[in-house]
């Protein structure tokens, strides 16, 4: 194995991560506040919340339409591979996306009540949908997909098992308190205050589950126990569970003292260690428990081509896209759409 | 192996979402240019008429947009769900390039669309125009990654195929991006987008300028402005759009003459070969039914020379045909359409001249019938160079059969019943948005998709309203 071989799979497989996980982050907060839907049903409110993120949603989701191409030209094998296998959730997510994507442009030009009615709940439902095949795509990943000669083998209903279904709980609770965090930061009044209540019931939930998560993922193969317990490594991988408690701690002292922007952060922090803790997992496999990232690798003119042109541009993309959210920075409220 | 039902699905599935998708980025590459050229205008010229009509397009605009990213987000995906084959031995090549378009492109239109709509009070005019640029450009960058994927499709250059795996590999990017039918496709595309939106533009403007004189009222200035410009694009842009098709089409018969021979419905290749008018290409028994056609047309038309020699079908193996009947109509239907177009403009130029532009119904009647003329068009063209790519994925080197998942008929049928049942939901309404939208008279004060609304208590934007008589 030539040494880019070697190293470019690296390199993307860390990069393909970064660009997931921003996605996950953007677009969990938008999708957290089509899922807050549920329990807020003052219009004032609802479009208030929806008027926070209306001007970034749609880079959001341009992160996860660049993780699918980044997939495909990368890790073609991997793209060909995971796709198939989950093909009811992903088809699943896919049109969530559209109907909550359109509800954002419709739901404020709908005339008729029943019409704004079924938009609401269309963006409301799209995005829990969206949240829970995400997280089943990810626990089904998590779990293990049945491959033979690059091709997937197993069942059409392999998601359709524990575990997969707790990540899509667990992710569609993590998003709905990022979007409560958010809130709390963009908003004022009794719809921030109702927020930071519920980001304190949510903070401890996901608490809960990131544990659970954090107990159940060894036992399903024995590579992920190995990463967590054996010598040496323990000590490099000891910090993330430390760095959850202390994130714990932070939150609760966050939102007692009333900050706006600190509940956001720690749980991106949170986020970003359950990331991190998923990385250490399952590599260096792209699809457990068989394919590895060079298994699964384009070649490397395919590689360097796009990364000669991804170290150049996509610091250039989050430039403008910190730009597009520092134009519409500050509060949101009812009568004035910025302050 | 693959079953040949779950080939046919997946066909199915990808020419429902495609040709669903294809009209929205088209109206959207236009309608940004457009968008720019308005704004542009009124920055320099400072007339109102021109931010009027800036903020009544950019509503629509809103609409397009959301609907082109979200049935293009099913796009990036089903590459892999139903075309894993195909995703695993041309991902090398493709998955780059269309990597490289959401990064020079999407991320470019994304990012900037928010200034775009909700920023006109909140950052400086010269800003608020350059973020109407950038969104303009991001849209032309998008088609051309798209426009070079698929002609590579078409035209395969610039690769190595790996014996082990199957894989195309990249051998030399230059031209893997250049291809040979790259550039004459994009310019098809680019004016086909153009004219699409000039049509639109046109017909929306030729319905109020019908309904002011049904009210007895004189149209407003925003309204008789939007129209003379569509005209203006219908009569310089449809002459060079028919110039455009013809080099693509010499660029065709060189390097996919198969291709030709089915859009002509020529069995034997023959020189002095008629232009057919009507036909009924029968694939089975090798022959083309009821021919109307014009002599030594075909040859003068393709190969600019009566004595040039036009392919048959008959010199490629019956495994190796395009479907002739599909593409030798859909082919007659966007030529018949462009002309229409080019008539179109010209009459525009004669009533111009004669100086009844804004009253002659005819041409206002013609104007409003050609509304959607371009999208037809562009689903035709789409139609003709795709299905006459078949029996292939990779021209002549990866079949459409060998590309396809190895998904269950069960679930082929039931993504493609979900599909059509969330896109009719979807553009049902969106197309009830953009029409109530028309409906309405562009006007002086015109609002913009992020102005208040006096009846709504907070939004970025606005209901629609009952449009106010008071001009």
């Amino acid at each position: 194995m030539s040494n880019a071989a070697y190293w470019l799979p690296i390199v993307w497989a860390v990069l393909a991560a970064t660009a997931i996980f921003i996605y996950v982050v953007l677009d969990g907060f938008d999708l957290g506040i089509g899922i807050l839907f549920l329990g807020e049903t003052d219009e004032t409110h609802r479009n208030t919340m929806v008027n926070t993120v209306a001007p970034v949603w749609d880079g959001n989701e341009t992160w996860m339409i660049y993780g699918g191409a980044a997939l495909y030209g990368v890790f073609p094998v991997a793209y060909g591979t995971i796709l198939p296998a989950l093909y009811l959730p992903v088809l699943f997510m896919l049109l969530s996306l559209i109907l909550r994507g359109v509800a954002f442009e419709f739901r404020s030009r709908m005339i008729s009540k029943h019409s704004k009615f079924f938009w609401d709940w269309a963006f409301c439902l799209g995005s829990l949908v969206a949240a829970v095949s995400q997280g089943a795509i990810l626990g089904t990943l998590i779990q293990g997909i049945k491959v033979e000669h690059n091709t997937f083998v197993g069942s059409p209903w392999d998601w359709l098992a524990p575990f997969p279904l707790f990540c899509g709980f667990a992710v569609a609770v993590g998003y709905t308190l990022l979007g409560a965090t958010w809130l709390v930061w963009r908003t004022e009044t009794d719809l921030q205050t109702t927020m930071r209540k519920l980001a304190s019931v949510l903070a401890v939930a996901m608490f809960a589950l990131i544990g659970l998560a954090s107990l159940w993922t060894p036992y399903l193969h024995v590579t992920y126990m190995n990463h967590w317990t054996a010598w040496p490594q323990i000590v490099l991988v000891l910090p993330v569970p430390v760095a959850v408690l202390a994130i714990a701690a932070i939150f609760g002292w966050a939102i007692y003292a009333r900050y706006r922007l600190l509940p956001f952060l720690c749980t991106l922090g949170w986020f970003f260690l359950c990331f991190t803790g998923l990385g250490i997992n399952i590599w260096p496999y792209i699809v457990p428990p068989t394919i590895t990232i060079w298994d699964a690798s384009s070649p490397p003119s395919s590689q360097a081509f796009l990364l000669a042109g991804s170290v150049f541009l996509l610091p250039i993309i989050i430039a403008y896209t910190a730009y597009s959210y520092y134009v519409f920075r500050g509060t949101v409220t009812a009568e004035h759409h910025y302050h | 192996m693959h079953s040949l039902t779950a080939l046919h699905l997946a066909r199915m599935q990808f020419a429902f979402t495609v040709g669903f998708h294809i009209v929205f980025p088209a109206f959207s590459i236009g309608l940004a240019a457009y968008l720019a050229v308005l704004e542009g205008l009124w920055l320099k010229t400072g007339r109102a008429v021109y931010l009027d009509l800036f903020k009544y397009w950019l509503r629509a605009f809103s609409i397009v947009f959301a609907m082109g990213v979200v049935s293009g987000l099913v796009m990036s995906y089903e590459f892999g769900t139903n075309w894993s084959q195909f995703s695993q031995k041309a991902g090398p090549i493709l998955g780059p390039m269309l990597a490289y378009e959401v990064m020079t492109a999407f991320f470019l239109e994304a990012g900037f669309l928010g200034v775009m709509m909700f920023g006109l009070n909140r950052v400086g005019r010269g800003l608020h125009f350059a973020a109407t640029c950038m969104v303009s450009i991001g849209t032309l960058i998008s088609m051309s990654w798209i426009l070079a994927s698929n002609s590579w499709m078409q035209t395969p250059r610039g690769y190595v195929i790996d014996a082990a795996t199957g894989r195309f590999l990249p051998d030399n990017w230059w031209q893997i991006v250049f291809n040979p039918s790259f550039p004459y496709r994009l310019v098809h595309m680019a004016l086909a987008a153009f004219l699409c939106v000039a049509f639109v533009v046109g017909g929306v403007g030729a319905w109020h300028l019908l309904k002011a004189r049904r009210q007895g009222h004189q149209p407003t200035d925003a309204v008789r402005t939007m129209f003379s410009m569509a005209m203006w694009m219908a009569a310089i842009v449809a002459p060079i759009q028919i110039l455009a098709g013809d080099t693509q089409g010499l660029n065709t018969l060189k390097y996919q003459p198969a291709k030709i021979a089915a859009m002509e419905g020529d069995w034997v290749s023959e020189s002095r070969a008629p232009e057919l008018l009507f036909g009924i290409p029968d694939m089975k028994n090798e022959t083309t039914h009821y021919k109307i056609g014009i002599p030594w047309v075909g040859s003068l038309i393709l190969t600019h020379s009566l004595n040039g020699k036009v392919p048959g079908l008959k010199d490629y193996p019956k495994d190796q045909r395009a479907p002739s009947f599909i593409v030798f109509f859909s082919f007659r239907i966007m030529v018949a359409i462009g002309m229409l177009m080019a008539l179109v403009g010209f009459f525009s130029l004669f009533l111009r001249w004669r100086g009844t532009f804004y009253t002659n119904k005819l041409l206002h009647r013609a104007a409003l019938i050609m509304t959607p003329a371009g999208f037809v068009a562009l689903l035709c063209g789409w139609i003709t160079t795709e299905v006459g790519r078949q029996p292939f994925t990779v021209y002549g080197l990866l079949r459409t059969a060998d590309s396809v998942s190895p998904i269950s008929v069960p679930n082929m049928a039931t993504s493609m019943t979900a599909f059509v049942i969330v896109y009719f939901i979807v553009f049902t309404a969106g197309l009830a948005i953009l029409l109530r939208g028309f409906a309405e008279e562009p006007h002086q004060g015109q609002r913009g998709p992020d102005e208040h609304h006096p009846h709504r208590a907070a939004g970025l934007t606005q209901a629609s309203h009952q449009p106010d008589m008071a001009e």
